[in-house]
């Protein structure tokens, strides 16, 4: 299998590296169980699954620390996953349940957690940069150093509001790091056919913000890149720019018959750059876990995600009353 | 344990679909993800894959086979070792039974309005009798409400273009900076939309952003954060993210700017759950409204007004004190018709009251002072009192403020009607800038009288 080297400078440890691979195939058995509700009816409306950007989050998530704000699109079921929201919460918000993070109130692209600092889940394209950029604002106000990561896809980088943002963010040093996830279609349309432009993340030299393009399928890669961006946001230098070059397997949303790719390029992609594999090769030659070690983790996982499946069955719908809460705090 | 491979909905309105083809047999393994059928839809041909890895046992759907309702069983995967007739006539499909729970419930629908009993007005003073008073302008008063807000709350700041140097396009922040900083009086660049993302998210993040447009016409480019991102928020969140934020600055028509620079928002805004919206006119109000906004755990329009800003009032002298929201004033009490107004409307109600007195009828004047949420008792009460009812507002004239009282009255207060009710609004048309067409455009005191003269038929 044509799996990348690890990033050169990745001090991993074994026990690391195993957390990496639980979290992303957590991430994947997850999206794959929703899916599959989805296709039952349990789950309805619009639903974005993240099969192939795994290494994404759990990349980045890597480098933050207790405090660290994130914020993001309406593909967020990972980002919720890495950040440590219960799967039965996130689950049962997909089915519309009251043991849903919103109460079966928000679905698919609107949850929030307080207390994992998770900002949304946000369904409008490109909103959440602002935003994420005053959340950042806020921890800046308040002297503190925490750092807010605003993930966006490169669809959301032609949005005006993200370079407004830039510019803002930028002159006034806030502690963002902006996360161009380029999953190479914004729906349907392919980045070449949206701009001319040659990268995104250059496109913040513009206002002075530093940046890099990053492997989005090699979570060393993107941790080694997560922690350089959020040393330079907490050391106030102001706000950092990482384009993470990954792919989703499936399509932009359920309805999604994407004709606007082969399949033979999925297919590609799935054998020669899978993030998962890459890890669990990274485990077995480096002799940090044994195949009967990867089929325990594997076990487990599955009976999380079974686990989370069957509490978002059994949670009922919200009562009739909730129609009328949480319009006014 | 041998699972059903279960017709998939594919999109939001999929009931039913055509099983094109297959693209697995009876005995191949599959792994998760793997494509093994095709399924045509009314939209599209959607690739079908497999969720867990198994033995293709039986294909239960032949290919070509149509109208495969969502959730009929199509194939039986078997896991490790297991063979096709062991495995066992599977459970019914737990989807139905979710599907039927999903069912809307009629009639569940909350009255939005009240019973049609004679409501009971809270006209209880604002202030204590015997307060001392000053006189102070609007834009003296705003300024006011800011400077004590920000001195007793660190998490108050205010951001805006030319807010902090410059001391505010219309003045209204003048001094502020000399006395909090620029950490807390924050210069934008003119970037509207951008600026009010940025002061959502800064309450999302535990701050009380008052984020001041040099206009409300400029909030247009940031109407989606004031709506989709401060409004909604909190309950698409379960009640777990509160938006405390104030979007301020003047709205409606001033002198001859044209059309893109005259409009009032004040109907837009009031459309919208989650926010509440705050249009004063005196500057009392001003004040006591704008220290509630600051205070409100909600995001707060609050509309003010260029040619008030200059109007002078009596302001009460006390070290703090507030209006609450919903509750409508009564400037002047009468019995032959209600004239409900808010904003600069106030001064065409209250200049026809005035005139109208004098030819021996009595009107009700009410400021609505909040139009969401709005005091729809006061109105009632006054209404089952002098039956005739005018409206009068800046903004355009469909869906307007002043339609929405009329549904409430006609609801709640129909047998005590004894004239239709009038809408008095600006008029259907773009502002025009000709300084003649512009006074025809506007409502006048003329026209309030013109409108009170024919509900009354005197």
């Amino acid at each position: 299998m044509a799996v990348k080297k690890p990033a050169a400078k990745s001090n991993v440890s074994a026990e690391e590296l195993l957390g990496y691979y639980r979290d992303m195939l957590l991430i994947r058995r997850f999206e794959e169980k929703a899916g599959q509700l989805y296709g039952m009816g349990l789950i309805g409306g619009f639903c974005h699954l993240y099969i192939g950007q795994e290494a994404v989050v759990v990349g980045l998530e890597a480098a933050a620390k207790e405090g660290d704000k994130r914020i993001t699109s309406y593909r967020d079921h990972g980002h919720m996953l890495a950040c440590g929201m219960d799967p039965k919460g996130v689950m049962a918000e997909l089915t519309g349940r009251e043991g849903g993070y919103s109460k079966g109130k928000g679905g698919s692209m609107h949850m929030f957690s307080k207390e994992k600092h998770f900002y949304g889940g946000h369904g409008i394209v490109g909103a959440q940069v602002p935003l994420g950029a005053g959340l950042a604002f806020s921890d800046k106000y308040k002297g503190n150093d925490n750092v807010t990561f605003a993930y966006f896809g490169d669809g959301a980088a032609n949005q005006g509001q993200v370079y407004e943002t830039y510019n803002m963010a930028m002159l006034w040093d806030l502690p963002v790091i902006f996360v161009i996830e380029n999953n190479k279609y914004a729906m349907g349309t392919s980045v070449q056919r949206a701009t001319k432009s040659p990268s995104l993340w250059e496109r913040g030299a513009a206002y002075g913000i530093k940046g890099e393009e990053v492997d989005g399928m090699d979570v060393l890669a993107v941790k080694a890149a997560s922690e350089k961006a959020v040393a330079h946001c907490r050391a106030g230098k102001g706000p950092y720019i990482l384009e993470v070059m990954t792919y989703r397997y499936r399509g932009h949303s359920m309805s999604d018959p994407a004709k606007y790719r082969t399949r033979d390029e999925v297919q590609k992609m799935r054998s020669e750059r899978d993030a998962i594999e890459h890890v669990r090769e990274l485990l077995l030659t480096g002799k940090h876990a044994t195949e009967e070690d990867l089929k325990t983790i594997d076990k487990d996982i599955k009976a999380i995600v079974n686990e989370a499946a069957e509490f978002s069955k059994e949670s009922p719908e919200p009562a009739l009353e909730e129609l009328w809460t949480d319009i006014y705090a | 344990m041998a699972t059903e491979v279960l017709m998939p909905a594919l999109s939001p309105t999929m009931e039913e679909g055509t099983l094109a083809k297959w693209l697995v047999k009876e005995g191949d393994t599959v792994a998760a993800g793997d494509i093994i059928a095709e399924i045509e839809t009314d939209k599209a041909t959607m690739e079908f894959e497999a969720v867990d890895e198994g033995v293709i046992g039986k294909i239960l759907v032949a290919a070509g086979t149509e109208g495969v309702k969502v959730n009929t069983p199509i194939a039986v995967l078997l896991a490790d070792g297991e063979s096709a007739d062991s495995a066992a006539t599977p459970e019914a499909a737990p989807a139905a039974d979710a599907a039927a729970k999903a069912a809307p419930e009629g009639g569940s629908a909350k009255a939005a309005t009240p019973p049609p009993a004679a409501p009971k007005a809270d006209t209880s003073p604002d202030w204590p009798a015997g307060t001392a008073m000053k006189t102070q302008t609007v834009r003296e008063a705003l300024r006011d409400a800011m400077a004590e807000e920000m001195r007793t709350t660190d998490e108050v700041f205010v951001m805006g273009e030319e807010v902090a140097e410059y001391q505010g396009a219309y003045k209204i922040t003048q001094g502020l900076l000399d006395e909090f900083g620029s950490r807390r009086v924050i210069d934008t660049p003119i970037t509207e939309h951008g600026f009010a993302g940025i002061g959502v998210g800064a309450a999302f993040g535990g701050l009380r952003p008052i984020v001041e447009f040099m206009t409300f016409n400029f909030a247009m480019q940031a109407i989606d954060h004031i709506i989709n991102s401060a409004a909604k928020t909190l309950y698409m969140s379960g009640g777990q993210m509160g938006c405390p934020i104030v979007f301020r600055g003047p709205n409606g028509a001033a002198a001859r700017v044209g059309a893109q620079h005259s409009h009032c928002y004040a109907a837009w805004y009031s459309q919208i759950p989650g926010l509440k919206v705050v249009m004063p006119y005196s500057a009392a109000d001003a004040k006591g409204l704008l220290k509630q906004a600051i205070r409100d755990p909600n995001p707060v329009i609050f509309l003010e007004n260029e040619i008030l800003y200059g109007r002078s009032f009596d302001v009460p002298v006390l070290d703090d004190f507030t209006i609450p929201f919903g509750k409508a004033k009564i400037w002047r009490e009468g019995t032959d018709v209600t004239i409900v107004s808010f904003g600069i409307g106030m001064t065409y109600a209250l200049d026809a009251a005035e005139r109208l007195a004098k030819d021996g009828i009595s009107a009700e004047v009410i400021d609505l002072r909040t139009i969401r949420p709005m005091d729809t008792d006061a109105i009632l009460a006054s209404v089952m009192k002098t039956n005739r009812l005018v409206t009068v507002e800046e903004g355009f004239p469909q869906s307007s403020v002043g339609n929405y009282i009329t549904s409430v009255v006609m609801e709640n207060a129909f047998d005590y009607l004894d004239a239709p009710v009038i809408n008095l609004c600006g008029k259907d048309v773009p502002m025009p800038y000709a300084a003649n067409l512009e006074k025809l455009a506007l409502v006048t005191t003329d026209d309030v009288v013109a409108a009170v003269r024919k509900v009354t038929y005197r």
